[in-house]
């Protein structure tokens, strides 16, 4: 009886309902890259090892809008639409040639653009990294910590940016052509969807989203043009864990995964944290291959 | 049919279609015909490329030599999403609904498209629910969830959002019961009244022949006979000779 008490009064309580708040935080910036990837994926086969460094253009187009003007707000709007051209383009001319073709092509293909779009933010934006501001320095007190509101303000803004595309995917017309698209690209064509263009506007809305993470996140980190690694690398793991091409799947598993890596790094450094994540990842393909929510497609 | 249009050429025309899959020559120059409101037959045993051929028209697979026409246009390497749009509606051999979207999204898949008011959508709407009152029932229900026989429905009714001047039929009674069956045989009816021309591949010969004008058949990759329905019987020997039924 003793021992169990002695064991629930060494469960630091306090450092829980911070590591909660830190892990929503990060799984909400986490799911508005992996949807965005999982999306891409569903869609055409395609495996975008480009994806964070469109999370890093966001995170240093952000940088310059906000030199340029001053508003992180513009600069959260501006960097998400020029990526998400950005990442139209691309697909225009990287990966619609490759429809079709075996996917180790579109592999080579991407992980050629992350290598190309790295260098380039090396080139013009020099190692060190930049930093963000954030857009206001209201803190709450948590225990024994001031926690910043813009953290939470991260949340909810990623909370409402997947809600939004939600929606979209749901009831626009746009949206429906989407879906169809991803369940059956032959019969969408034949029913008079311009599928090639779909792929298109999917690619630039992933990147898009992408961008917009990289802005968000921006002020708790550096910018620099490796960032995207990290990321791009955890949203993998949350994509196969969620189910590929499973949206809903992927945005629980970013929150999941976030939730226990926080939660880790109570008790072990926070590089260290990063092991959960793998674990998860090594059951996942052990005992549910397709993912944990996986759907018939 | 209006008197005073011209159109003396088919609505659509198949001349001489040569189509592989990779390697396999499938079509060994094919070459049909079906005109403005006509409902024609297509018929010949399992594999001999009746499916072909109307993926050869709806632009799915691309033939190495012939051509389509559309109205006497060409449109023999015209994208598949153009053909729908200019009026060719496609109701394929496994109906292929998309499982996951409900009947209504369905549907939306050729409703949603320019040029069409709230009003015209509507009325395609009710229109298709009047002739299929059980799709109107499950509006909101996944179209993975429906019965064989609803899911043949609702690949008509989606053809059918497109406002097509012909509809490519490909085996639509497959594995279907009776009740189905004739189901399916009226609705043909009904848009041959309203005149639509179909292009009907199908295993079910006293259906096809009753239901066509005209039918061809086809051995091998190619058209071997061609005749008006009226003209063939179910014992006709040439019937025995290539259906073997």
């Amino acid at each position: 009886m003793s021992t169990v008490l002695g064991l629930l009064q060494a469960i630091p309580y306090e450092a829980l309902l911070i590591q909660t708040l830190n892990g929503i935080v990060t799984g909400m910036i986490l799911a508005l890259i992996a949807s965005g990837l999982t999306l891409i994926f569903g869609i055409m086969d395609v495996v975008n090892f480009a994806h964070g460094e469109l999370f890093m253009f966001g995170a240093y187009m952000g940088v310059v809008v906000i030199s340029a003007t001053g508003s992180f707000w513009l600069a959260l709007v501006l960097a998400t639409l020029i990526v998400a051209l950005i990442g139209a383009a691309l697909q225009i001319t990287t990966l619609r040639p490759l429809l079709g073709r075996d996917p180790l092509t579109t592999i080579l293909a991407t992980f050629g653009i992350s290598l190309v779009m790295q260098n380039y933010a090396l080139w013009q934006f020099g190692p060190v990294a930049r930093k963000i501001p954030e857009p206001f320095s209201g803190q709450f007190t948590l225990f024994y910590l001031e926690y910043p509101w813009y953290r939470v303000l991260i949340a909810i803004l990623s909370a409402a940016i997947i809600g939004c595309f939600y929606l979209f995917l749901k009831y626009g017309t746009y949206g429906i052509w989407i879906r169809a698209t991803t369940q059956d690209r032959v019969m969408a064509e034949a029913m008079g969807i311009p599928v090639s263009w779909v792929h298109t506007a999917v690619f630039g809305i992933g990147a898009g989203m992408a961008a917009a993470s990289g802005v968000l996140f921006g002020p708790l980190v550096g910018v620099n043009h490796a960032m995207g690694l990290d990321w791009v690398l955890k949203a993998f793991i949350v994509v196969v864990v969620g189910g590929m091409g499973n949206l809903g799947g992927s945005i629980v598993a970013s929150i999941f995964i976030s939730l226990l890596e926080a939660y880790a790094s109570i008790w072990v450094s926070p590089a260290q944290a990063v092991i959960v994540s793998f674990v998860v990842l090594i059951l996942t393909l052990l005992f549910r291959p397709t993912g944990l929510f996986a759907t018939p497609k | 049919m209006t008197p005073d249009a011209t159109p003396i050429e088919p609505l659509v025309a198949v001349e001489d279609v040569h189509t592989y899959y990779g390697k396999s020559h499938i079509l060994h120059g094919v070459s049909l015909h079906v005109d403005r409101g006509e409902v024609v037959g297509l018929l010949g045993r399992n594999g001999v490329g009746k499916s072909t051929t109307l993926k050869t028209i709806m632009g799915l697979v691309h033939p190495h030599r012939g051509k389509v026409l559309f109205a006497g246009k060409p449109i023999t390497n015209l994208p598949a999403h153009k053909l729908a749009r200019l009026g060719i509606g496609y109701v394929p051999e496994d109906r292929r609904i998309f499982r996951l979207l409900t009947v209504m999204e369905n549907l939306r898949t050729g409703l949603d498209r320019h040029g069409m008011t709230e009003a015209r959508k509507q009325e395609l709407l009710e229109k298709a629910f009047s002739y299929f009152p059980v799709l109107a029932e499950r509006r909101n229900q996944a179209g993975g969830t429906l019965s064989g026989g609803e899911q043949q429905m609702l690949a008509i009714a989606r053809a059918m959002m497109l406002e097509p001047k012909i509809i490519l039929l490909d085996e639509p009674t497959e594995g279907l019961m009776p009740r189905m069956v004739s189901q399916i045989r009226q609705i043909i009816d009904v848009l041959h009244r309203e005149g639509v021309a179909i292009l009907l591949v199908e295993q079910n010969v006293p259906l096809t022949l009753e239901a066509s004008q005209r039918v061809y058949i086809m051995e091998k990759g190619a058209v071997r006979h061609h005749c008006p329905a009226s003209a063939l019987k179910i014992g006709d020997p040439l019937i025995q000779q290539y259906l073997g039924v």
